[in-house]
C-alpha cells in the first residue's frame, strides 16, 4: 500500500496538471514499444490492436456498473492480446499476407465493439472518449492505473532489452541462440497491447498508432544505435504528447489526440528533411557532392586522354581541344576546369586558354583511367563481354572501385600492360609523370 | 415466432432497401478490395480510408454542402495525397513502408479532426459518430425519389451509379489490373506503366470509399475493402471466381447483416461488417483451399497411415 501511496502523491490535483502527467506516461510507453515495433516492420499491428480493444472496452463498460478502471483495462488487454494472437494464427495457416490478416482482425473487432456499443447505447456513453481520446475525462483511478502499467512497460523492456531486439531483427537467429522466441514474442505482444490500452484514454483508437509510430520513425532517422533510439523515441513521445496536453488544454474545443498526432508528424517531418545521416536533404547533398565529384574525375580523365593521344609530348593541354574532347563548349571547359583549379588538381596557363596536370592530377586521372580499363579487361576477359560493350560500365564503376577491389583485379587479371583495346594501363602507384 | 420473415413483417419494403444499400455499398469494395489484397496493399485501403477526412472536411468548409460531388473530388484528392506521402517517405528513407502508411494516414486523419473542431462548430451535420456509424441507419429518413411507381431512397440511386462505375472500370482495365498485380514488371513491359497504374487505383479506391464512407463509416469501409476479397481468397486460385465469389460474400453479408440488425436491434453498419467477420471465420474453417478443417483432416491421415506400419 506504501507503493500507492507514493503514486498518489506523484499525482496533481490540478486538472491540467492530470492531463500533462498522462501525456507524459503515455509518450514514454507508446515511444518505447514503438522503436520495437518499427524495427519489426509491425507498425500496423498497432493499428490492429488498439481496434480490437474496442470490444473489450465496451465490455468492460457494460459489466462494470461502477467503472473500474482496472476491469475496464483487463477486458481491453485481453480483447487486443486475442485480436494479436487471431493475426499471428492467421497468418500461420493461411495464405493471407500480414496486412490482409492485419485488416481483417482490426474491421472485424471494431466492427463487433461498434455493433454491441449500439444495443447498450446508455451504459456505454463513455466510449467516445476512448475512441477519439480525451485527456480531460482521467481521472485519478486512471492515471494511477496509467503510472502502474507504465512502470511495468519500462521496467520489463529494461530487463529483457537484449533478447526482445535480437527476437526482433531476426527470429530465427535468436532461435538458434537458444532463445524462448515463442515466450518473448508473447511478452512482446503483451507490452504493446499494455502500451495501447494506456495511450487509448489519450489519444483514442485511430491515434494511438501515430503514438506508436511516428516518434520512432523519427528516432530511427536519426541514430543507428537502438539504445540511442529508444531514449529518442520516448523523448519525441513525451514531447508531443506535452505539446498536445497543452494546447488542448488551453484551446476550447481542440482535441487532444489529433493535437498529439500533429505535434509527432511536425518532429517526424523535421527529421525525414533535416536528419544528417538519413535525411532528405543530407542525402541530396550527398548525391549533388558525389555527382559533383565524378564530374572532375570525368574532366581529369579526357585532359589524360587528350595528352595520352599526342604521345605525352607537351604538358599543356588547350581548353578548345578538352570541350571537344567532352563534346561541349569552351565555356564549359573553362567552368569544368575552374572547379578542378579549387581543387589544386590542374594549374591554369599564363594565357589563361591552356591547363596542365598538377602531381595529384595525374594522379587522380592515372587513377580513374587504370580503374577504367582494368574494368573493361575484368569484364571481356573474366565475365565473357563482347569488347564493344564493356565502355558504358566501365565509365560507371570506375569512380567507385576502392583500392583493395582495384589490387585484387591487378592480381585476377596478372597484372596487364593493355586493355581489351590495346590501349596501355597506366600504374600510377609505379610512375611518374610520363613528360618527355 | 418465425425468425426469417421478422425483418419484412417489421420494417416492410424499408428491409429490402436497406439490404440493397447495404450490397450496393459492399459491392464496389469487394471488387477493389479484392485487387487490394493482391497487391498486399490491404492496409492501403485502410490509410485512405482515414485520410479521406480532411478532403470532405475542406471541401465541406468551401462548398457548405454534404451533398455535392466536390466532397467525393476533395475525398479522393485526400486519398491520393496519402498515398503520395506514404511512397515519399518509404522511397526517400530507410522507415519501411508499413511505418510510411501508419505515419501518413494518422497525420492526415488528426488533420481533418483538428480543421473539423476549429473551422466548423459543434451543430453541423459532419460529426465524428458519422465518421464512425455512417448514415445508413437513417436510410429509410432520407428523401425518396420515385422510379417506376417505387419509393426509391436517393443514396441507393448514387450508391447504385458507384457501383455501375466501378464495374465498369474493372471489366474495361481487368487485363491491366490483373497484370499489374500478378506481374509488375511483365506490365510495364507491355506499356502500362506501375506508377500510373498505382496511382489511377489509388483514386478509384478513395472515390469508393468516400462513396462509402457516408453509408458506414471511415473504419467499416476497411472491412468492406478486405474482408470479401480475404475469403474468396481463402477459397480459390482463380482470379474471376475470386471476384464472383468476393461479391456473393458482399452480398450474404448484406442479408445476413440485415438480420442481425432486426435480431439483436443493433446498429446496421457494422452488423453487416460482423456478419461479413462470421462467413470469414467460416471459409477459414472451412474453405476449399486453405480450410483448417481439411489441413486437420489431412494431417490426420498421415498420421494414421504413419502409425500403421508400427501397429502390425
Amino acid at each position: 500500500m506504501d507503493l500507492l501511496g507514493l503514486l498518489d502523491f506523484l499525482i496533481p490535483t490540478t486538472g491540467a496538471g492530470k492531463a500533462i502527467l498522462a501525456a507524459i506516461l503515455l509518450g514514454a510507453g507508446s515511444g518505447l514499444l514503438g522503436s520495437f515495433v518499427v524495427l519489426r516492420r509491425m507498425a500496423l499491428m498497432g493499428d490492429a490492436i488498439s481496434h480490437a480493444v474496442l470490444p473489450g472496452v465496451v465490455a468492460g463498460l457494460i459489466y462494470s456498473p461502477e467503472r473500474s478502471p482496472v476491469f475496464i483495462f483487463l477486458c481491453a488487454v485481453a480483447a487486443g492480446l486475442l485480436g494479436a494472437g487471431l493475426v499471428r494464427a492467421m497468418m500461420a495457416t493461411t495464405r493471407l499476407k500480414s496486412d490482409t490478416a492485419l485488416g481483417i482482425v482490426l474491421a472485424f473487432f471494431f466492427a463487433f465493439g461498434i455493433m454491441w456499443q449500439s444495443r447498450n447505447q446508455e451504459s456505454t456513453a463513455g466510449v467516445m472518449n476512448f475512441l477519439f481520446g480525451n485527456i480531460g475525462a482521467i481521472n485519478t483511478d486512471d492515471l494511477r492505473m496509467m503510472m502502474l502499467a507504465t512502470v511495468l512497460l519500462c521496467t520489463v523492456v529494461f530487463i529483457l532489452k537484449r533478447p526482445l531486439l535480437e527476437v526482433s531483427f531476426d527470429e530465427g537467429f535468436s532461435r538458434g541462440l537458444g532463445y524462448p522466441v515463442r515466450v518473448l514474442n508473447a511478452v512482446f505482444y503483451f507490452l504493446l497491447t499494455f502500451s495501447v490500452v494506456v495511450a487509448l484514454q489519450a489519444v483514442g483508437v485511430v491515434l494511438v498508432s501515430a503514438m506508436l509510430i511516428t516518434p520512432a520513425a523519427a528516432a530511427y532517422l536519426l541514430t543507428d544505435r537502438f539504445g540511442k533510439m529508444l531514449v529518442l523515441s520516448m523523448a519525441f513521445g513525451v514531447f508531443s504528447g506535452v505539446v498536445g496536453g497543452v494546447v488542448s488544454a488551453s484551446v476550447n474545443g481542440m482535441p487532444t489526440g489529433p493535437v498529439i498526432t500533429l505535434a509527432a508528424t511536425l518532429v517526424f517531418a523535421l527529421t525525414y528533411f533535416l536528419a544528417p545521416q538519413h535525411g532528405v536533404m543530407a542525402k541530396v547533398l550527398r548525391q549533388a557532392k558525389r555527382r559533383r565529384r565524378v564530374h572532375r574525375e570525368n574532366t581529369l580523365k579526357a585532359i589524360y586522354q587528350i595528352q595520352e593521344a599526342s604521345g605525352f609530348s607537351h604538358e599543356d593541354v588547350d581548353l578548345i581541344d578538352l570541350a571537344q574532347k567532352r563534346r561541349n563548349t569552351e565555356d564549359h571547359a573553362r567552368k569544368e576546369c575552374a572547379a578542378l583549379l579549387r581543387h589544386d588538381f590542374i594549374e591554369l596557363s599564363d594565357d589563361g586558354n591552356a591547363v596542365s596536370l598538377t602531381t595529384s592530377g595525374w594522379k587522380r586521372a592515372m587513377e580513374m583511367v587504370r580503374n577504367h580499363r582494368l574494368w573493361e579487361l575484368y569484364l571481356t576477359n573474366e565475365a565473357n563481354y563482347a569488347d564493344d560493350h564493356v565502355h558504358e560500365d566501365a565509365e560507371k564503376i570506375e569512380h567507385i572501385l576502392g583500392a583493395n577491389t582495384v589490387k585484387q583485379l591487378e592480381q585476377d587479371l596478372d597484372f596487364p600492360e593493355l586493355d581489351p583495346h590495346g590501349k596501355p594501363i597506366p600504374q600510377p602507384q609505379l610512375v611518374a609523370p610520363p613528360i618527355a | 415466432m418465425n425468425y426469417l420473415t421478422i425483418p419484412w413483417e417489421n420494417l416492410g419494403i424499408g428491409a429490402f432497401w436497406l439490404m440493397l444499400m447495404a450490397f450496393l455499398v459492399a459491392l464496389p469494395c469487394s471488387q477493389m478490395g479484392s485487387f487490394l489484397i493482391l497487391r498486399r496493399m490491404a492496409l492501403t485501403g485502410d490509410a485512405i480510408s482515414h485520410s479521406v477526412f480532411p478532403g470532405v472536411v475542406i471541401a465541406f468548409v468551401l462548398i457548405g454542402d454534404l451533398a455535392s460531388p466536390w466532397l467525393i473530388v476533395g475525398a479522393g484528392l485526400a486519398g491520393l495525397a496519402s498515398s503520395v506521402f506514404i511512397e515519399l517517405i518509404h522511397r526517400k528513407t530507410r522507415v519501411k513502408q508499413d511505418a510510411a502508411t501508419g505515419i501518413s494516414f494518422t497525420a492526415l486523419f488528426a488533420l481533418g479532426v483538428v480543421l473539423m473542431e476549429s473551422m466548423l462548430g459543434k451543430n453541423v451535420d459532419l460529426d465524428l459518430d458519422c465518421v464512425l456509424h455512417g448514415r445508413l441507419g437513417l436510410l429509410l429518413e432520407e428523401a425518396h425519389v420515385e422510379i417506376l411507381g417505387a419509393q426509391v431512397p436517393q443514396p441507393i440511386l448514387v450508391m447504385a451509379g458507384v457501383s455501375l462505375v466501378t464495374i465498369l472500370v474493372m471489366v474495361v482495365f481487368y487485363r491491366v489490373l490483373l497484370l499489374s498485380s500478378f506481374d509488375s514488371g511483365l506490365a510495364a513491359s507491355y506499356g502500362y506503366k506501375p506508377v500510373v497504374i498505382h496511382y489511377c487505383m489509388m483514386f478509384v479506391v478513395s472515390f469508393i470509399v468516400v462513396a462509402a464512407f457516408q453509408a458506414v463509416g471511415a473504419i467499416l469501409v476497411i472491412a468492406l475493402l478486405i474482408l470479401p476479397g480475404a475469403a474468396a481468397y481463402l477459397c480459390t486460385h482463380r482470379l474471376k471466381v475470386m471476384l464472383l465469389l468476393a461479391g456473393l460474400h458482399a452480398l450474404l453479408s448484406a442479408v445476413g447483416g440485415l438480420y442481425l440488425h432486426v435480431w439483436f436491434n443493433t446498429d446496421m453498419a457494422s452488423a453487416v461488417v460482423v456478419c461479413g467477420g462470421a462467413l470469414l471465420l467460416l471459409t477459414w474453417l472451412l474453405g476449399p483451399v486453405d480450410g483448417l478443417m481439411w489441413k486437420w483432416l489431412k494431417e490426420e491421415d498421415v498420421q494414421s497411415e504413419h502409425d500403421a506400419p508400427h501397429s502390425t
